[in-house]
């Protein structure tokens, strides 16, 4: 060999080496959270921790339990805006939409899909908290449920074009108008998909933090209804871990498990689900 | 579509009811009207939120005009907002996560695409997915309990020790600044990276390898020279997109940047984000003035990210048209 093939193939071993490495490096990181969230946090994990209401400050112990609750509700709000604009908003672009006005449309949701989520807080904080005067668990869920609408649209689109021509065909048909096709043959058969990417999306926007600070604001209490400020598990973990009480840092470790368990879990299901469903499919 | 049934009678009154009922087609005119509703109002959302912040951002626009971007008082009391050293942190940090990123992230994307088996590919690329899916105030709360403090006693002090003659790493170490800020924006935007590479790589078509590596080329030189450079403009369209996640990345980025406006040149000092700034002002602020400057802030990194990402879909969807040209 010559000096030169040598230099080739050994370049070619370390070049190869060290994309290996690379991908090993950041694969890693996904373990190295789930481990120091688990060793920090299971200790502080208890019963009470659900169920109570956080201690006054500057004394030990309480719980998140109206954090749990307020992200449900902030969910429930985001979930009410965001999917049906986003499934509905996916049938026009799967079924009816032409070329143009599609790609118009994708482009707006790509973009949307980018916007910082601090800037959709202060879309939010402009359109619902300047008009109601106060924050409110409304604006949060309203700009948790614009941050679905592009991910709800762009993954419900795709799960729909997925299905055959011909089950449309054969419903058509029948005599079926294309609504109704719609309706009952084309959305039924890409609901396992609809599903996944609705929780994708939930569990996406429940871990959002920043575009709640000034829409729900936190608080110390239960809220009551949709009409004022609540507290979200986010919101409680960055304010735990930027207090100065040890037993606060404790709690935020303990909320940031719960945070990560839920979304990781979501995850997990919906795209194992999803990973069998499309094998299936092929 | 029920528009063949009889027409033998020509009865003026059920024609004309006829007539409205094929206009609707059976309700398919509606339903699309409805939908196109749906769907159109994601631009109206869009529009929306630009007239928005443009419309809120008016009294500072007017005020201050272009110096509000080259000033440095920030000072909420006496109305002085100049908003260059939120600028200048988020351009450094912004810079530090994609020097360290981008390399990491194409590396990891060319092993994910070229080497590894598909099965590992897939599972390693599933592993990653969830990475991206991991919220980023627990990247915040991690960073700021084992990053900082190891930044603080460990890293900091060595680059001191060994390079500390440069202006970059000059200043005491607080753990806290522009360098590990930049890190952990770093390790928030890998897995986009990697996500979008890996999908532009798969893209270049296997007569290009197989070409490249019958002429007697290696698989590095393959894989660097023939598939990356085929790739290079997607490539770029992924480096696009994190570019405009790390400008917006918001509570990781507050929690361990310090949040001093300062514009230092050592990376170990603290300083302060555009994201940030507005994350710990904007519940605060009472003065119109202020609420306004803060939204302007808003308005820049909106217009930052929709550029950013308005130039990276372009470049994606070139690279997956110019594969499926040769492909066919």
């Amino acid at each position: 060999m010559t000096a030169r093939t040598i230099w080739r193939k050994s370049l070619n071993a370390l070049m190869l080496s060290i994309t290996g490495i690379c991908a090993l490096v950041t694969v890693s990181t996904l373990f190295l959270i789930l481990g120091f969230l688990v060793w920090n946090g299971a200790r502080s994990l208890h019963w009470t921790f659900f169920t109570n209401l956080p201690a006054p400050t500057g004394e030990i112990g309480g719980g998140i339990a109206n954090a749990i609750l307020g992200s449900a509700k902030l969910l429930l709000v985001a979930a009410s805006i965001g999917i049906p604009i986003g499934l509905i908003g996916a049938i026009y672009l799967a079924e009816y939409a032409g070329a143009k006005w599609a790609f118009f449309i994708r482009y707006a949701a790509d973009l949307m899909n980018g916007v910082p989520s601090i800037v959709i807080g202060i879309f939010a904080y402009t359109i619902v908290v300047v008009s109601m005067h106060h924050f409110s668990a409304l604006a949060g869920g309203f700009a948790l449920g614009i941050m679905m609408i592009p991910v709800i649209l762009r993954s419900c689109e795709e799960f729909l074009k997925a299905v055959p021509r011909s089950l449309r065909e054969g419903a058509m048909a029948l005599g079926a108008s294309k609504w109704r096709t719609i309706l009952t043959v084309v959305v039924p058969a890409a609901s396992g998909g609809i599903i996944t990417a609705i929780l994708l999306a939930l569990a996406r926007v429940a871990g959002e933090t920043a575009p709640l600070l000034f829409t729900a604001f936190g608080n110390q209490f239960w809220s009551s209804g949709f009409n004022q400020p609540t507290a979200a598990l986010p919101v409680v973990i960055y304010n735990y871990a930027m207090s100065s009480y040890e037993d606060l840092h404790q709690q935020a470790w303990a909320a940031g498990l719960v945070l990560l368990g839920l979304v990781l879990v979501t995850n997990l299901l919906t795209r194992m689900v999803l990973g069998r469903q499309t094998a299936q499919g092929r | 579509m029920a528009t063949l049934s009889t027409t033998a009678g020509p009865v003026r009154q059920i024609s004309r009811s006829r007539a409205l009922l094929n206009l609707l087609r059976d309700g398919d005119e509606l339903a699309h009207a409805v939908t196109l509703t749906f769907g159109a109002s994601i631009l109206v959302i869009t529009f929306l939120l630009i007239y928005e912040l443009w419309i809120h951002s008016t009294l500072s626009r007017q005020k201050f005009g272009f110096s509000f971007f080259f000033t440095s008082t920030w000072d909420p009391n006496f109305g002085q907002f100049g908003s260059w050293p939120f600028i200048y942190g988020t351009l450094v940090t912004t810079a530090i996560s994609l020097i360290i990123a981008v390399p990491l992230g194409i590396g990891a994307a060319i092993f994910l695409s070229e080497l590894a088996p598909p099965k590992l590919s897939r599972g390693l690329s599933f592993v990653i997915d969830l990475l991206a899916a991991v919220p980023s105030v627990i990247y915040g709360l991690l960073a700021v309990f084992t990053l900082v403090p190891l930044m603080r006693h460990t890293i900091e002090p060595f680059l001191k020790r060994n390079l500390g003659f440069l202006p970059l790493f000059k200043g005491p170490a607080y753990g806290v600044g522009f360098l590990t800020a930049g890190i952990v924006l770093a390790v928030m935007i890998v897995p986009y990276i990697i996500s979008v590479s890996r999908e532009v790589l798969l893209a270049v078509p296997q007569d290009q390898r197989e070409a490249s590596l019958g002429l007697g080329a290696t698989r590095w030189e393959t894989t660097w020279k023939v598939v990356v450079s085929y790739a290079g403009a997607g490539i770029m369209g992924s480096v696009f997109l994190s570019m405009a996640r790390a400008l917006g990345e918001t509570m990781a980025v507050t929690m361990v940047i310090g949040n001093q406006p300062k514009v230092a040149a050592s990376l170990l000092s603290p300083g302060y984000s555009i994201a940030s700034v507005i994350a710990n002002e904007f519940a605060e602020a009472t003065a119109d003035l202020h609420l306004s400057a803060l939204t302007e802030l808003g308005l820049v990194l909106l217009a930052l990210t929709l550029v950013l990402n308005g130039m990276a879909r372009v470049l994606i969807i070139m690279t997956a048209r110019k594969g499926s040209g040769v492909a066919q």
